[in-house]
């Protein structure tokens, strides 16, 4: 049987990476590739968490967090297409229209 | 046998992750991706969760992925954006708080491995405790097919949660709206696009101005 140590531990080492993704880039496509990581680190939780206690609730909330997931990337990516033809790079550093 | 498996494709699983987030060409990152998330499709199938597997396979590795590829697609420039990319993020800049953190993620493991009675109030919640983790999961697996069937899941889900399937539903719908309005290219500056049937007094204005 899988140790349940191990899966919160690898589930806790792709939220970091996703972290360290979100915070280290600058072209806003990779950061929301970072998100994604992050997001699939918590389902894997989830999914460990309702397998361990034998009931599923965390499977039912494993559909909501991909529902939120695929709306959250549609509505990113077109938010990215729009940042990519007001300025012809999607470096987030230079997104400063709305500072005074 | 299966401890082997899994600790194989939680290798794959992160060494993938980490190549996502540190690649400067986003097809690349892009293909890590896609073999992160078939390994973790691999690990709930090892669960014995197939549902969670084959939805992380089709909604994930799938239909996310055919976004970000369409995307990539239409912004790629070819070697002019690797090179922006190559100044906009290097390992260099990120080594010093890279390598405060991977001494931080030992101590972890270390404590998690060897678990300290610091605070014994917390020991019965904390998942160290692994006695009774494993014999919780010995005992739920011997009947782990009944529970976490699809058949009990949809269930539930039409059951208890069927607010929840309602919400999931606005919430795609909203973002399906909210996805095709950002992304329309707009005809002219938003202010200037005001119809003169709904507003007279701006299209007098105009018939003044012209």
């Amino acid at each position: 049987m899988i140790e349940t140590l191990w899966v919160i531990i690898l589930s806790f080492s792709l939220f970091a990476i996703g972290i360290l993704g979100l915070i280290s880039r600058r072209n806003l496509l990779f950061i929301l590739l970072s998100i994604e990581i992050m997001l699939n680190g918590i389902i894997l939780l989830f999914v460990a968490a309702s397998n361990l206690h034998g009931n599923n609730d965390g499977q039912i909330m494993y559909l909501l967090v991909l529902t939120l997931a695929a709306s959250e990337v549609a509505v990113a990516l077109a938010l990215v297409m729009q940042i990519y033809r007001q300025q012809q790079n999607l470096d987030v550093d230079t997104l400063t229209k709305l500072r005074g | 046998m299966i401890e082997v498996i899994f600790m194989i494709t939680a290798i794959v699983c992160l060494i993938s992750a980490l190549l996502t987030v540190t690649a400067h060409n986003a097809v690349h990152a892009l293909l890590y991706l896609v073999t992160m998330m078939i390994a973790i499709a691999l690990i709930f199938f090892l669960f014995g969760s197939p549902f969670a597997a084959a939805l992380q396979i089709i909604v994930y590795a799938g239909a996310v992925m055919v976004l970000f590829v369409f995307v990539t697609m239409m912004l790629h420039q070819g070697e002019k954006s690797i090179l922006d990319e190559k100044t906009l993020f290097n390992l260099k800049s990120a080594r010093g708080p890279l390598l405060l953190a991977v001494i931080l993620i030992i101590e972890l493991l270390t404590i998690s491995v060897q678990p300290l009675d610091v605070n014994a109030s917390l020991a019965p919640l904390s998942p160290v405790n692994s006695e009774v983790v494993n014999s919780e999961a010995s005992a739920q697996s011997d009947n782990t097919s009944q529970p976490n069937s699809v058949k009990s899941l949809a269930i539930q889900l039409y059951g208890p949660y069927r607010v929840l399937v309602i919400i999931a539903a606005m919430l795609l719908l909203s973002a399906l709206i909210g996805a095709i309005h950002i992304a329309r290219k707009a005809p002219k500056p938003v202010g200037v696009d005001l119809s003169p049937e709904e507003t007279p007094l701006a299209s007098k204005q105009q018939e003044t101005n012209s």
